[in-house]
C-alpha cells in the first residue's frame, strides 16, 4: 500500500491554473521533496494534500484511502509550516498536546508521546516555556516536535527552514534526516533550496509552472534530467547551456555542461575573457563571457589564481555534455 | 533613548509642548471637579478658585443624588454602553473575520457595504429608525438604543478589525485546522488574543460617543426608567433657570466610569494604535 496516492490532481484559482494534471506516489517510509523555483505550485500541491485546500479535480489517497472529503485532522497527517505556527498563548507542552486533546486521546497517553516527543528532541527542558521565550531553531524544534506527537501516515514540511539562518539550517536538515530515520515515516518536503532537496531526499520531484518536470533520486537527476529545466535548476553553480554549432554539435540545439566538467585548456571550443573570480578556498568558480557574449562558469577544484580580464579557451569531454532540442527536451543517444 | 541622541534643548522643547497640550486639554475637566465642590455664589465669583472653607458645598452632589433617579440613569448608560460594545465587538470581529480569511464571491463587496455606515451618519435616519422602534415596541426601552449603537459601531469595528486580522498569520489558523480545531475556536483562541489591541481601539472610538449621546436617548427612549446619564442631567438644565452645583456635579460624576473603561483599554490602546509602526 501507497502512503500518498495523487491522481490527476488539478487545481484553479479563478482563471489561473496552478496545478495541471499531476499525479504522484510516494511509498511508505520514503522522503519525497517537492522542489521548484517559487510560484510552481509546490506549496499549494502540499496544501492540497494536508487538506488546506481542496483539488478541483483529480483524487488524494493517503494510506490507501480517498481522502478527498475528510477535514486536515481527519487525514492523519502532520504539518510544520515555514513561520512556525505555534499559539503563542500555549507552553511549548500545550502546544504540543492541543491536537491530541482535540482527538480526545487520554491524559496519560498525552504525557507519554509528549515525554517521548520532547525526548527525542532534546527538548525537556523548554516544556513549560511560551514560544516567545524560545529561540528561532527552537521554536522549529517545537513545531517538528508538534507535528511528531500527532503520529501521523504523512508529515509534510513547508520550507520549514527559510528562516533559520545557515548554521542552524544545516543542523536542523540533519536533525530531519535523523528523525526520519529513527521514525521510519513517510515525509513530504516542500523547499526552493536544492541543496535541502539533495541532501534530503530520497525521491525528488521537480515542479514548475504547475506540471511535474521529472521525479527521481537525487543522482539521477542530477546524472541524467529529463529536459533543460530540471539541468538547470539542479546543481549549483548551475550548469551551463551554450548553442550546439558553436561547440561542433550542429543538429543539437543546446548543449549543456555542469560547471566542474568544463576545464581551461590553451585551444579550447569555448573562448572568452574572465569577468569575475569566486575564491571560495575549496573551490574557485570562474565566470567568462565568451566571445557571443554568453556567461559561463567554470567550477575548478582547489585554488587558483586567475586575473580578471584575461582571455581563456575552454574545453570539455563530449561523454560529460547534454543534448537538448529546441523544446528543451533532453536528445539521448 | 540613547544618550548620544539625546539633546537637552530638544527634549525641553517637546516636553514643554507636551505638558501645554496636556493642561489645555485637562482644564475644563479641572474647572468643571472643583466648582462642583463649590457654592452657588462662589461658583460666579471665582470661577477659576479652588474651593476653600467659605465656598466648600456638596449642595451640588446632594441634589443629584436627591433627584433619586439618578443611579438608575447611571445604571441605564452603563448598561447600554457595556452590552452595545460587546455586540459591536463580538460581531464586528465575526464579520471581519470572515471577510478576512475566507474567498467568497461578492467577498470586496460585502466588505464595502459594511463600510458603508463610516460615510453615512446614522442620524440621517432617525425618524426610520423611529417609526421602527415605535412598531415593535422597543420605544421607551434600553434596546431601542443598545440597538442603535450596535448598528452606528458595527461599520467602523469591521473596517478597522478586518485589516488587522489579515496581519494575523495564516499558518497558524492552518496549524489550528490541521489540529482538528473547529473554525468558532480558531476564531475564539487563537485570532481573537491576537487581535486584542484593535479591539481596545475599537471599544474606546465606540464608547465615548455612546456614553455622551444625548440624540437617541432623547428621541428613542425619554422615558424615566429609559433615560441615560447625559438625558437625566439636562433636568437640572432649565430654559430660564440653571441649576449649576447639580450640572457640574452631575458631569463630574459621569466622568467616572469613561475613565474606569478608558484605564482598561488604554494599555492595549496603545499598543493597537502604535502597532505596525515599529516591528
Amino acid at each position: 500500500m501507497t502512503a500518498l496516492t495523487l491522481t490527476n490532481i488539478s487545481k484553479s484559482f479563478g482563471q489561473v491554473e496552478v496545478l495541471k494534471n499531476i499525479s504522484l506516489t510516494v511509498e511508505p517510509g520514503e522522503f519525497v521533496v517537492f522542489v521548484g523555483p517559487s510560484g510552481c505550485g509546490k506549496s499549494t500541491l502540499l496544501r492540497l494534500i494536508a487538506g488546506l485546500e481542496d483539488a478541483s479535480s483529480g483524487e488524494v489517497q493517503i494510506d490507501g484511502n480517498p481522502v478527498n472529503n475528510l477535514p486536515p485532522a481527519k487525514r492523519g497527517i502532520a504539518m510544520v509550516f515555514q513561520s512556525y505556527a505555534l499559539y503563542p498563548h500555549l507552553t511549548v507542552r500545550g502546544n504540543m498536546a492541543l491536537g491530541l486533546k482535540q482527538a480526545g486521546k487520554p491524559k496519560a497517553e498525552i504525557d507519554d508521546r509528549i515525554a517521548k516527543a520532547s525526548g527525542m528532541l532534546a527538548m525537556q527542558d523548554l516544556l513549560d516555556r511560551r514560544p516567545a521565550e524560545l529561540s528561532g531553531g527552537q521554536r522549529q524544534r517545537v513545531a517538528i516536535g508538534r507535528a511528531i506527537v500527532r503520529e501521523p501516515k504523512l508529515f509534510l514540511f513547508d520550507e520549514p527552514l527559510s528562516n533559520l539562518d545557515a548554521a542552524l539550517r544545516m543542523a536542523t536538515r540533519i536533525e530531519i534526516a535523523r528523525l526520519h530515520r529513527t521514525l521510519g515515516a513517510s515525509m513530504i518536503y516542500v523547499t526552493h533550496d536544492q541543496t535541502e532537496a539533495m541532501t534530503l531526499a530520497d525521491k525528488i520531484v521537480v515542479l514548475n509552472d504547475g506540471l511535474v518536470e521529472q521525479v527521481g533520486t537525487p543522482m539521477q537527476l542530477y546524472n541524467d534530467p529529463a529536459n533543460k529545466f530540471v539541468a538547470g535548476f539542479l546543481g549549483a553553480p548551475s550548469m551551463n547551456f551554450v548553442p550546439g554549432k558553436q561547440v561542433g554539435f550542429p543538429d543539437v540545439h543546446v548543449l549543456g555542461i555542469r560547471p566542474e566538467h568544463l576545464r581551461i585548456t590553451q585551444n579550447g571550443r569555448i573562448s572568452g575573457q574572465v569577468i569575475y573570480v569566486e575564491n571560495l578556498g575549496g573551490d574557485t568558480n570562474v565566470m567568462v563571457e565568451t566571445v557571443d557574449e554568453l556567461q559561463v562558469i567554470v567550477r575548478l577544484f582547489g585554488q587558483h589564481d586567475i586575473a580578471s580580464d584575461t582571455k581563456i579557451q575552454l574545453d570539455f569531454d563530449d561523454i560529460h555534455g547534454f543534448h537538448f532540442d529546441a523544446d528543451g527536451n533532453r536528445i539521448r543517444n | 533613548m540613547s544618550k548620544a541622541r539625546r539633546n537637552p534643548v530638544n527634549m525641553i522643547a517637546a516636553h514643554a509642548i507636551l505638558i501645554t497640550y496636556t493642561l489645555i486639554a485637562l482644564f475644563p475637566v479641572f474647572v468643571i471637579l472643583i466648582n462642583s465642590f463649590k457654592n452657588r455664589k462662589s461658583i460666579f465669583r471665582e470661577p477659576l478658585a479652588l474651593p476653600d472653607a467659605d465656598s466648600f458645598s456638596l449642595v451640588g452632589y446632594q441634589t443629584v443624588l436627591k433627584q433619586g433617579d439618578f443611579f438608575l440613569y447611571f445604571q441605564n448608560s452603563m448598561i447600554v454602553t457595556v452590552v452595545s460594545l460587546f455586540l459591536v465587538l463580538l460581531f464586528g470581529a465575526m464579520a471581519a473575520f470572515a471577510l478576512a480569511e475566507y474567498r467568497f464571491k461578492g467577498n470586496t463587496l460585502m466588505g464595502l457595504y459594511l463600510a458603508l455606515g463610516i460615510m453615512i451618519p446614522i442620524r440621517i435616519g432617525t425618524v426610520a429608525i423611529l417609526e421602527m422602534m415605535v412598531q415593535t415596541g422597543l420605544v421607551n426601552t434600553l434596546w431601542a438604543l443598545i440597538l442603535v449603537y450596535t448598528a452606528q459601531g458595527l461599520p467602523l469595528a469591521v473596517f478597522i478589525l478586518s485589516e488587522f486580522m489579515r496581519q494575523v498569520s495564516d499558518d497558524l489558523k492552518d496549524a489550528g485546522r490541521i489540529d482538528g480545531l473547529s473554525e468558532y475556536t480558531i476564531f475564539f483562541r487563537l485570532v481573537l488574543p491576537l487581535v486584542r489591541p484593535a479591539m481596545a481601539t475599537v471599544a474606546v472610538f465606540n464608547m465615548i460617543p455612546i456614553w455622551n449621546d444625548l440624540w437617541f436617548p432623547l428621541i428613542l427612549a425619554p422615558a424615566e426608567e429609559s433615560k441615560t446619564l447625559t438625558l437625566g442631567s439636562q433636568v437640572f438644565i432649565g430654559q430660564f433657570v440653571t441649576d449649576w452645583n447639580a450640572v457640574l456635579s452631575a458631569l463630574s460624576m459621569a466622568i467616572l466610569p469613561v475613565m474606569i473603561l478608558y484605564v482598561i483599554f488604554s494599555r492595549q490602546l496603545i499598543r493597537g494604535i502604535t502597532s505596525g509602526a515599529v516591528k
